[in-house]
């Protein structure tokens, strides 16, 4: 009975949405407000709808009823409760309802808080949260059914694929489609404005917060997904250039450029158009990225078995958006001002040199996860795209993107002077330059490019830090003055250098983990000793076990160091009872160094173990980097600036999204 | 710096990283694109010697044999042709005979193909696209899971 309630609510939602669609943008065309005062209650019913139906399916899982098809696939009654939630949404239906629950929670959000935006904007915009809800409803009522009944109702579950069993990836979905839905505020932001035929600062001022939002959960739901990969699968490895890791970074990328070119956009009225592609943009490569999860198109190490009918309603549902909203900008864009003058150096142009870095960047992934399809179709061949060509076209890239990116807040909006910039960055160089005399001393072994990289990391960090000290006019004024000045400077400029320092953190733990990691592939029989990266590893056998659902195979480790016992790691091979498959689990010993990462393979005839052990320098920066971006970008939603001038609300509608 | 000056500046640094990342994209295209192909097309030997390449197929039923170390030899079969492969390290959980599989390596002038790497999948009905389509190419009948990976609703979920 609830799960038809649920089925009901979200047919009731469809139609709602539909009418949020209509009715509002006929109201906004013809000026009249109580057509367009249909949006907000519209908007706020659709989210009650979609909630309603969210939880009735969510109510199913816990209560494991199997007579509902979903539950029935993908849950089993021994599961952990966690599980049981978390695998509402760890399946293809679920995970849709999810996607159009989030979608209608920022619609609701624009409702709710958006109250002093423009009557004829907020109309536009929930139209067009409508329209994407329309979409998305339709596709999972036709095609992605979770409500579907079994008769008669199987005993038990198949239950959810053991490795996706996992506290870390059981937030990685909802935090990605944060992200990826978050971007559709942006969406429809851009198109409200192409309709109306202009934007202002106020207009960016209202899309920066909802981007900055979508960043954030973006960059924790791809670090997240990162972080799961790197301990879940058992492979080494962090990132593997996939296309479904790309599918999720591209968003990222352009979301990137968007929060920067938003800020020219609300300070300066420059770069409007431009601004409005991107959110256009950084739209439709969130829906590409559904779509290429989500069709199976692509050969992907992390694919699932996918239906192909799906894909092609996901394929349609894009190629209408990002096509409607690109011929929309192609006939409009002429219509928006354009707004300030800036010298090439000035901060407007740095930021525009992160814009051109940043969406070429995303561009070279595009192309080189979509080129084996395009090759495919047009010669039959089929081929793949590894992590060298990203490493060889992407590196490149970010390389003069990191260079300047110290650069760019220490230089004056509309024209800067570059060499008092780099005066101020003697500092910073000094510390980068120690930092590549460190590592070339330290290191005998890895690429003459490693210790340079290195350099660039701490030189990006480096900068960072000095960004709020020089504003502070650390060395100009007396020391108490700074710590005034420093308490005084608005909460964005923290945020953006703590999200500067982040990436190079980041930076300098990929270099490392990628330039100096130490990898052993070895049989070992129990007694078996090994040194690995300064440790020394004894290899204690294997013992069985048995967890709530799955049996495992558990071998031991004593590790030492100079003689001094250190830890025992415990890499198992785990064997899931529903469904029946194998997952490793592997040992890892954080340390200050970096990992010890040790993975329990197959026995062998002669009584041994494959065992595969790394060690990953620093690697943790990479993922500790990912949070303070996070953070900072947090810190920066927090300020004052991005609430006062717009509209009083904004504050209010920032917490309660945060809080979600 | 005049408005149209200033245009120049940002179009001229536009189309110098656009040409930069062109650059990037063919010369990483020459190096990096590895091809895929079944051991039928092997037996067809259109396939230059020492060049990397993808071998896909089923693991033949009964042939993987496990040598000293973490070495291991096995038969990837379209049912048409088999290649016998050979790998060195530790095989992906999912990695079974009578599966789909997905191996990286160099064939050496034996027909022994050298694999560095084998693919791992999440999903144990999953069978890698390329697989499947030359499978079926070939004509070789695959049961319901197989042609359909969707159809027998295996577990499915987002990384």
């Amino acid at each position: 009975m609830i799960i038809e309630l649920g089925h009901f609510a979200l047919i009731l939602a469809l139609l709602v949405a539909g009418v949020q669609m209509v009715v509002p943008f006929w109201g906004a065309r013809v000026r009249d407000g109580r057509l367009m005062a249909v949006a907000e209650p519209a908007a706020i019913c659709q989210l009650l709808l979609i909630l309603t139906a969210f939880l009735s399916l969510m109510h199913a899982y816990v209560t494991s009823d199997f007579s509902v098809a979903n539950v029935y696939e993908n849950s089993h009654s021994t599961k952990p409760l966690i599980y049981k939630i978390a695998g509402v949404w760890g399946n293809h239906e679920g995970s849709m309802v999810l996607w159009v629950l989030i979608l209608a929670i920022f619609g609701a959000a624009v409702a709710l808080f958006g109250t002093n935006l423009p009557a004829t904007l907020r109309a536009n915009v929930l139209a067009v949260q409508g329209s994407i809800a329309v979409a998305f409803c339709l596709f999972i009522l036709l095609s992605s059914n979770p409500f579907a009944r079994l008769s008669p109702a199987p005993f038990d579950g198949k239950g959810l694929n053991p490795i996706l069993q996992d506290p870390a990836l059981a937030f990685h979905p909802p935090l990605l489609y944060m992200g990826y839905v978050g971007f559709s505020m942006a969406f429809s932001f851009a198109i409200a404005a192409l309709i109306e035929g202009r934007t202002d600062a106020a207009w960016a001022r209202w899309v920066r917060p909802w981007t900055l939002l979508a960043w954030m959960c973006l960059t924790i739901g791809i670090a997240m997904g990162s972080w799961w990969a790197y301990y879940e699968l058992g492979w080494g490895g962090w990132w593997f250039w996939d296309p479904v890791e790309n599918a999720s970074f591209m968003p990222w990328l352009a979301g990137t450029a968007l929060l920067h070119s938003a800020l020219v956009m609300e300070k300066r009225e420059a770069l409007k158009v431009w601004t409005v592609l991107l959110a256009i943009l950084a739209f439709s490569l969130s829906l590409l990225g559904t779509f290429l999860v989500r069709s199976g198109v692509l050969s992907s190490v992390h694919a699932f078995a996918v239906d192909p009918a799906r894909g092609m309603f996901v394929l349609a549902i894009m190629v209408l958006f990002t096509g409607g909203g690109l011929a929309l900008f192609a006939a409009r864009a002429g219509t928006l001002r354009q707004g300030g003058i800036f010298a090439p150096v000035s901060r407007e142009g740095s930021l525009v040199l992160n814009n051109i870095l940043l969406t070429t960047s995303a561009a070279t992934v595009l192309i080189g996860t979509l080129y084996p399809l395009f090759l495919e179709g047009v010669t039959g061949e089929k081929i793949s795209v590894g992590p060298p060509f990203f490493n060889g076209t992407f590196g490149p890239l970010m390389l003069p993107l990191l260079l300047a990116m110290p650069f760019g807040p220490l230089l004056a909006w509309k024209r800067g002077d570059a060499g008092a910039a780099m005066q101020k960055l003697y500092p910073a160089l000094a510390a980068a330059a120690v930092a590549l005399i460190v590592t070339v001393a330290m290191t005998v072994r890895g690429p003459w490019l490693a210790p340079l990289g290195l350099a660039l990391g701490v030189w990006v960090m480096a900068g960072a830090i000095s960004d709020p000290l020089l504003r502070a006019r650390l060395g100009s004024v007396p020391l108490d003055e700074v710590r005034r000045r420093l308490s005084n400077l608005p909460r964005a400029a923290y945020g953006g250098a703590l999200a500067h320092f982040g990436i190079g953190l980041m930076v300098t733990g990929i270099v490392a983990t990628s330039a100096y990691q130490t990898e052993r592939i070895v049989v070992m029989k129990p007694g078996a000793q090994i040194d690995v990266a300064g440790f020394d590893l004894k290899f204690g056998g294997v013992v069985p076990s048995k967890g709530p659902n799955y049996a495992e195979q558990i071998g031991t480790f004593e590790v030492t160091r100079g003689g001094a016992p250190v830890t025992t790691l415990l890499p198992a091979k785990r064997l899931y009872d529903a469904p029946p498959q194998p997952t490793t689990e592997a040992g890892i010993l954080n340390s200050w160094r970096g990992d010890l990462y040790v993975v329990l393979g197959d026995p062998q005839p002669d009584g041994g173990f494959a065992v595969r052990l790394y060690f990953n320098p620093l690697v943790r920066f990479i993922w500790i980097g990912a949070l303070i971006m996070f953070i900072g970008g947090g810190i920066s939603l927090s300020d004052r600036r991005l609430r006062v001038g717009a509209p009083a609300s904004a504050r209010r509608s920032n917490a309660a999204v945060a809080a979600e | 710096m005049t408005r149209k000056q200033r245009r120049g500046v940002l179009i001229g640094s536009a189309v110098a990283v656009l040409s930069l990342a062109a650059v990037l994209v063919l010369f990483a295209f020459r190096e990096s694109i590895v091809f895929f192909h079944t051991p039928s097309d092997i037996a067809g030997s259109k396939i230059p010697e020492g060049t990397r390449f993808r071998l896909g197929g089923l693991v033949e039923a009964g042939s993987v044999k496990r040598g000293d170390g973490v070495k291991v030899a096995f038969t990837v079969t379209d049912t048409l042709k088999s290649v016998p492969v050979t790998y060195e390290g530790v095989l992906p959980d999912l990695f079974r005979e009578g599966q789909g599989v997905v191996t990286e390596g160099i064939l050496t002038p034996s027909g022994v193909f050298i694999a560095d790497s084998v693919l791992a999948k999440h999903d144990e009905n999953y069978m890698p696209p390329e697989v499947a389509k030359a499978l079926k190419a070939k004509g070789v009948k695959l049961g319901a899971s197989a042609e359909h990976p969707g159809s027998t609703t295996p577990p499915q979920g987002q990384p």
